[in-house]
């Protein structure tokens, strides 16, 4: 029977959370990390028990781990006993090491004057779709690296950040961030990068070469609001089956691309913000998306007090309140960029976890939803992974 | 031996007690210790000074001999009770924070 697996990344740990098929019954377990900032945790598709995490602090910097058994048990790759005594000489001590290639140069600080490129964290892991020893790193200050080791040494994709847009990217209010990696299941080599705030960028050459992907995207608070950079993109998702159609939550603005991100349109509807965070697909239905709209830019929490996922089964425009066991009262929490996560099951299971501690799943694509916990520390990430 | 105090994270990091002792080639400095205590436990390289410019992260201190020494150069000669084991290196986290 399937069973699926529950990654959540806290501001005080991560937690592994499994169940069967039905979804209804959790075991949890952690905190692993006690303590640490987890900006991210994410599974291989190739290999499922090997599972990285951003594991950080704001005194002792970036650390990366990695578990080989499903997140029971956890190395800084390269540091295990055994890759210290290999008489090969393993690179020791530098999965944390995250530097950028060359003179790292110059982006724009939030009074527009230039700012040096200083690396503070990962925030998003994303494992090969091919390839268990790959995973590529989102980082902030905004940057793409790869490793080809399984997370022992890392390498910086250069071309993004010395594209020549680069020293015109400014930091959100959550800082200068890479904070959403896509890869092209059909073509590899394809990739799409978010980034706030700079925008979204595609490579079709593995990572050498960058174009922006923002037109059609306007942005008022910006002096240009059509500029080619300067967007503050929140989170892009797409259908594995349809990559060319991209969604993507905006600082404001829910958009919509159907030529792999050359030009945008807009699809906010009917919501009742189109501010937030999150975006996902529905594992089955393409055009099925979800987003969890917030009142404002100034006031991070659901219009009304009501916490509601927006549904929309036309690839956007036509939106439709899922209500059905989430809070409808008193409730000031927010979701996200990177909370949110679909599960491959058949009905589809929707998951998503809050800065005040609880991750809900719907195991029936949206329509009811039941608390996995309700008090896990503020939720920085939920990934989910499907197994046999 | 010279004795290192870590802060809480770092030995859990490092998955040892609240000291540990180092062999330390001369002279006996700031420098030197943390870099023994890199080359014994490379997973903590990065969390106390920067892998390349070894400068110090900012919400960490070095007390020795009851005396913060976080600003003098890294290449000064630690105290001698230090040096001889009677007084520990310690490594401090800021407190701050939530």
């Amino acid at each position: 029977m399937s069973r699926v697996r529950v990654l959540v990344g806290t501001k005080k740990g991560a937690f592994v959370c499994t169940a069967d098929g039905a979804r209804k019954d959790w075991k949890i377990e952690g905190p692993h990390f006690g303590g640490w900032e987890i900006y991210h945790i994410k599974g291989s598709p190739v290999n499922p028990n090997r599972i990285f995490a951003s594991q950080s602090s704001g005194w002792f910097g970036q650390i990366i781990q990695r578990s080989d058994d499903g997140g029971k048990t956890w190395t800084p790759p390269g540091s295990s006993e055994e890759e210290l005594k290999s008489p090969e000489g393993w690179p020791q001590g530098e999965s944390n090491k995250f530097a950028y290639e060359g003179v790292a140069g110059t982006h724009r600080w939030y009074d527009g004057t230039p700012h040096p490129w200083e690396f503070k964290r990962v925030w998003h892991l994303e494992p090969s779709l091919t390839d268990p020893e790959t995973v590529f790193a989102g980082v902030e200050d905004a940057a793409l690296f790869r490793s080809g080791d399984g997370g022992k040494t890392w390498s910086e994709l250069s071309g993004l950040r010395k594209h020549a847009t680069g020293q015109d990217w400014q930091p959100g209010a959550g800082g200068m961030c890479l904070h959403t990696i896509l890869i092209d299941p059909s073509a590899p080599d394809r990739m799409w990068v978010a980034i706030s705030a700079a925008g979204c960028f595609r490579t079709e050459d593995g990572g050498i070469t960058w174009k922006t992907a923002n037109k059609g995207l306007s942005s008022e608070f910006m002096p240009n609001p059509d500029a080619e950079v300067g967007h503050c993109v929140h989170r892009i998702a797409f259908h594995p089956s349809k990559p060319n159609t991209l969604f993507m939550q905006k600082h404001w603005d829910i958009m919509r691309s159907d030529n792999a991100g050359d030009t945008w349109h807009e699809v906010s509807g009917n919501l009742p913000s189109d501010f937030g965070f999150p975006t996902d697909v529905h594992s089955h239905e393409p055009e099925t998306v979800y987003v969890v709209p917030i009142k404002s830019d100034s006031e991070h929490y659901p219009p009304e007090g009501k916490l509601r996922v927006y549904r929309s089964r036309t690839g956007g425009n036509e939106w439709e309140a899922l209500t059905n066991g989430l809070p409808q009262e008193n409730c000031y929490t927010n979701v996200l960029r990177d909370a949110m996560a679909v599960d491959s099951l058949d009905d589809c299971g929707i998951y998503f976890g809050t800065t005040g501690g609880q991750v809900y799943v719907s195991p029936d694509g949206g329509d009811k939803w039941n608390a996995i916990n309700e008090h896990f520390p503020s939720v920085l990430s939920v990934e989910v992974q499907t197994l046999s | 031996m010279v004795r290192v105090v870590l802060p809480y994270h770092l030995r859990n990091l490092a998955q040892v007690g609240q000291e540990v002792e180092l062999q330390v080639a001369t002279p006996v400095c700031v420098a030197s210790v943390i870099g023994a205590l890199e080359t014994a436990y490379p997973v903590l390289r990065g969390t106390i000074r920067d892998h390349d410019t070894h400068k110090r992260r900012a919400f960490l201190r070095f007390f020795a001999d009851g005396e913060d020494i976080s600003m003098e150069p890294t290449d000064r000669s630690l105290p001698e009770s230090v040096v001889a084991g009677r007084e520990p290196l310690l490594v401090v986290g800021a407190i701050a924070g939530g």
